[in-house]
């Protein structure tokens, strides 16, 4: 009978926590990249965001674009923006910034489709007004910041107050490296952007939650070892787990990038992103955190100077 | 001792049941869904996945008000006019109407209690120097709000019904808004015509002392207005109006209006209710000879000369219309009024090929994404995987139960959702095969592993599932539109994967150590 494979050999001595500071500098550059790059570079909003028209039509006919754009540029309803989508040469994706009050957005979409005649088919049309989006904003920072409260909250009733502080440290760290990683890129940031935040999120939560649920079996169970090689211990008993796990998202979250289509796209590679940085940082952020604010009453610092064989820093 | 209670067994079996039972619509067609019962529905799709239009719309709260004041400006001026009371300054001023009263506190006194008894629910307030300020409070205004939402909530439901749209959906959002769903509308340009009209119509003579021109050049006397009319020139030119502002006769008395054709001319035929005709008979009595102007919201339809007296309480609105123009007018006039003008705030729609396109987009995904999983699981854990993957179909048909039994929506982000969900869900079946595996090298048996496998692992993916249900709740609350399906089907996704990871694969498990008394654990040694 097939007994399946083995990914991670038993009894692994990874020494995770020896290596917590070079680790905490690659944070440390990537939370700061992405704090200078944010305000700096900002992020490519959608038009869910930004307000505007978005317009997907489609033609029998193959599309020229340089003439439509002529054509639509002299109804002198803004800078428009075309971009022909998928594969057939018909699909084009028409883009009109925001404007400032909803009935000259709601004229110019008008004047658009006459224009466009019956010739093109509509297959996606967006109108947001300006109101709309700044509302999403809010609503969208509130989610973020209610979420990482309320599973701080909750780490803190069910551990301790460390593991609660360190939960919303790990998941502050991860979605600014995902808010960093959208503007970096120039990926649009949509609010199916929000909810994959929100599902890193989610997922970086639950990665960080096992393993802090070891560290505590751990803690009853060994109460003489030093701090730092009992979270060694922690992470590798835990390894094989994170690994498969993170496998089968990925596999899952690979067919949507792949096969998903054009909506789900980003979504999906953010969510890549997300696991990526949810399971560095369950091992990286989440732990050392619990030794710098001294979990269990000793000197958490002193045991990890102490413990031999560790590199110093 | 790897032990199952008797009814744990029954417990999973029926909600495997309920599972397949709420599941088993989605595969049936068309034809065979119009025999099930009301409670047995398939998954209902998301304007995204079936093409349609979504419109958010906004009502003029500041403009209610406004018009609120205008009126009470109206009452206030006559309350003090038969009291015989001297003021100035009569005006609305940021959101109260303002006066001064000529005279002494008992000028003042008797103001106000006059001001009190004509316009209840206002607050008026007067100072020593007798400026009076009537404004709406709080609580007044919320309601004036509430009430003129219901209405627009009525109006508009009313005349997406006349439209003839299949399966409308028009739901309030917070205090001002309004949310209409019209599945299998891909241009909603008509719908938002007819909705986004106040309808609003007035009858006023029309003022044929001042010429149009003189109006034109800011000579507009005091009791007149410039209006604009609805129909242009032959040449698209505007053309204008001088019409009195007295109002003849107002909108509410409609009790009905009809498109019919007037020598060959679509026009807009309406009813009065009684005091609408008397009043109507009085006005078209008294000025034979005279214009009597049509106005819709601020604009002049036509001003017909009145030939002689109507006293049969109803008329005719002609005014160059198309069959289709005089078949909105009449509809909306028919719906009644809006309190307020409304603004689209936001329009989404979907055609039905790109529909298509996602809803097979989103199958391959799901379908590669099971594959995917399954065969990893498989190839991980052997037996065991084929546990887990057994578990996680029957988490995919229970979590489709659910979604159909509660009538939730699915989205192209709720189905990114389930892919997701298969993803994560065998995370439970890891953490117990995991924990297994280290109860083995421990030294305990074989059964005892399995055991304490379950048992341990559960506090772990309790915690571990329930911070993520978190971020998916606060996703949902916070979340609109197609995002919302991504949370609901996300959130469905975890409790029911707990379910089945834990009761599911264990009932298996069970099952399959009574019968083979295993040796070793399937596992990877």
């Amino acid at each position: 009978m097939y007994r399946g494979m083995k990914f991670i050999p038993e009894g692994t001595k990874v020494d995770f926590v020896g290596k917590r500071l070079v680790a905490l500098g690659l944070s440390v550059l990537v939370i700061v990249g992405s704090l200078i790059l944010l305000p700096l570079h900002g992020l490519n909003f959608g038009i869910d965001f930004a307000g505007g028209i978005q317009m997907e039509v489609r033609s029998a006919e193959p599309v020229h674009l340089g003439e439509l754009r002529t054509k639509l540029n002299d109804l002198g309803v803004g800078e428009i923006g075309l971009q022909g989508i998928g594969d057939s040469g018909r699909e084009v994706m028409i883009r009109i910034p925001a404007f400032d009050d909803e009935a000259t957005q709601n004229a110019a979409l008008k004047q658009v489709r006459e224009a466009l005649g019956p010739a093109f088919e509509d297959r996606r049309t967006e109108v947001v007004g300006p109101k709309v989006g700044e509302e999403l904003v809010r609503d969208g920072i509130l989610a973020v910041t209610l979420a990482i409260l309320a599973i701080g909250a909750y780490l803190w009733l069910r551990f301790e107050w460390q593991y609660g502080v360190g939960g919303m440290l790990t998941l502050l760290h991860d979605v600014t490296a995902t808010m960093g990683l959208f503007s970096l890129s120039g990926m649009e940031f949509s609010l199916t952007s929000v909810a994959a935040v929100l599902t890193i999120a989610g997922y970086s939560i639950n990665d960080t939650v096992v393993v802090y649920d070891r560290v505590r079996e751990n803690l009853r169970k060994y109460k003489k070892m030093p701090l730092p090689e009992l979270m060694n211990l922690s992470i590798n008993e835990m390894l094989s787990r994170t690994i498969l796990t993170s496998g089968t998202t990925v596999l899952s979250v690979l067919a949507i990038a792949i096969f998903g289509g054009d909506v789900l796209r980003g979504f999906a590679l953010a969510l890549i992103w997300g696991v990526v940085v949810g399971t560095y940082s369950s091992i990286y952020i989440s732990l050392p955190v619990l030794i710098y604010f001294h979990l269990r009453n000793t000197d958490a610092l002193a045991e990890l100077d102490a413990t031999p064989g560790k590199a110093r820093p | 001792m790897l032990y199952f209670q008797k009814w744990k067994i029954a417990l999973v079996a029926l909600c495997v049941a309920a599972g397949a039972l709420f599941s088993v619509p989605n595969l049936l067609g068309p034809q065979q869904r119009e025999s099930l019962p009301g409670w047995m529905q398939p998954l209902s799709l998301g304007l995204d996945l079936q093409g349609g239009s979504h419109l958010l719309l906004e009502l003029d709260t500041a403009g209610l008000i406004k018009d609120k004041l205008e009126g009470v400006l109206d009452v206030a001026r006559g309350a003090m006019r038969t009291g015989k009371m001297r003021y100035t300054g009569l005006s609305v001023q940021q959101e109260a109407v303002v006066a001064t009263i000529l005279g002494g506190e008992t000028e003042y006194a008797q103001a106000r209690s006059a001001l009190r008894n004509a316009i209840p629910n206002a607050d008026v307030e007067i100072d020593d120097q007798g400026k009076i300020r009537i404004s709406y409070g709080e609580k007044a205004r919320r309601e004036m709000m509430e009430g003129a939402l219901s209405t627009t909530l009525e109006i508009v439901r009313k005349r997406i019904d006349e439209l003839g749209t299949r399966e409308p959906s028009i739901q309030r959002q917070g205090n001002n808004r309004i949310v209409v769903q019209l599945p299998g509308v891909s241009d909603p340009k008509r719908a938002r015509e007819v909705i986004g009209k106040t309808a609003r119509m007035t009858f006023h003579l029309l003022d044929m002392e001042t010429s149009v021109e003189d109006a034109m050049k800011g000579r507009v006397p005091p009791g007149s207005m410039l209006l604009e009319g609805l129909d242009t020139g032959p040449q698209g030119q505007k053309r204008y109006y001088v019409v009195r502002k007295k109002v003849e006769v107002a909108g509410e008395h409609l009790v009905d209006a009809q498109p019919t054709f007037d020598q060959g001319a679509p026009v807009v035929s309406f009813r009065f209710d009684a005091l609408g005709g008397r009043l109507f008979g009085k006005v078209t009595q008294d000025n034979v000879g005279r214009s009597l102007a049509i106005v819709l919201d601020n604009k002049v339809v036509s001003a017909p000369n009145i030939r002689g007296p109507i006293m049969q309480g109803s008329g005719v609105i002609t005014g160059g219309f198309s069959t289709q123009g005089a078949n909105d007018l009449a509809l909306v006039l028919r719906s009644g009024a809006l309190p307020t003008s409304i603004t689209f705030l936001e329009e989404r729609s979907v055609g039905p090929s790109l529909g298509a396109d996602s809803i097979r987009a989103g199958m391959v995904a799901s379908l590669v994404g099971l594959c995917l999983v399954v065969g990893f699981m498989l190839f991980a854990y052997g037996l065991l995987g084929l546990f887990a993957d057994i578990a996680l179909l029957i988490n995919m048909m229970l979590l489709v139960g659910c979604l159909s039994a509660i009538g939730a929506t699915l989205t192209l982000p709720g189905i990114a959702g389930i892919v997701l969900t298969m993803g994560m869900a065998v995370d439970a079946n890891v953490l117990i095969f995991e924990r297994m595996r280290e109860e083995a090298s421990l030294g305990r048996s074989v059964l005892s592993s399995i055991e304490a496998g379950f048992s341990r692992a559960f506090a772990t993916i309790f915690d571990a599932n329930i911070t993520t249900l978190a971020a998916a709740a606060l996703l949902y609350q916070f979340g609109s539109g197609p995002v919302r399906g991504f949370a609901v089907t996300l959130s469905l996704g975890i409790l029911t994967s707990m379910f089945t990871a834990v009761m599911v694969t264990r009932l298996q498990v069970y099952l399959w150590a009574r019968r083979r008394r295993p040796s070793a654990l399937p596992l990877p040694v």
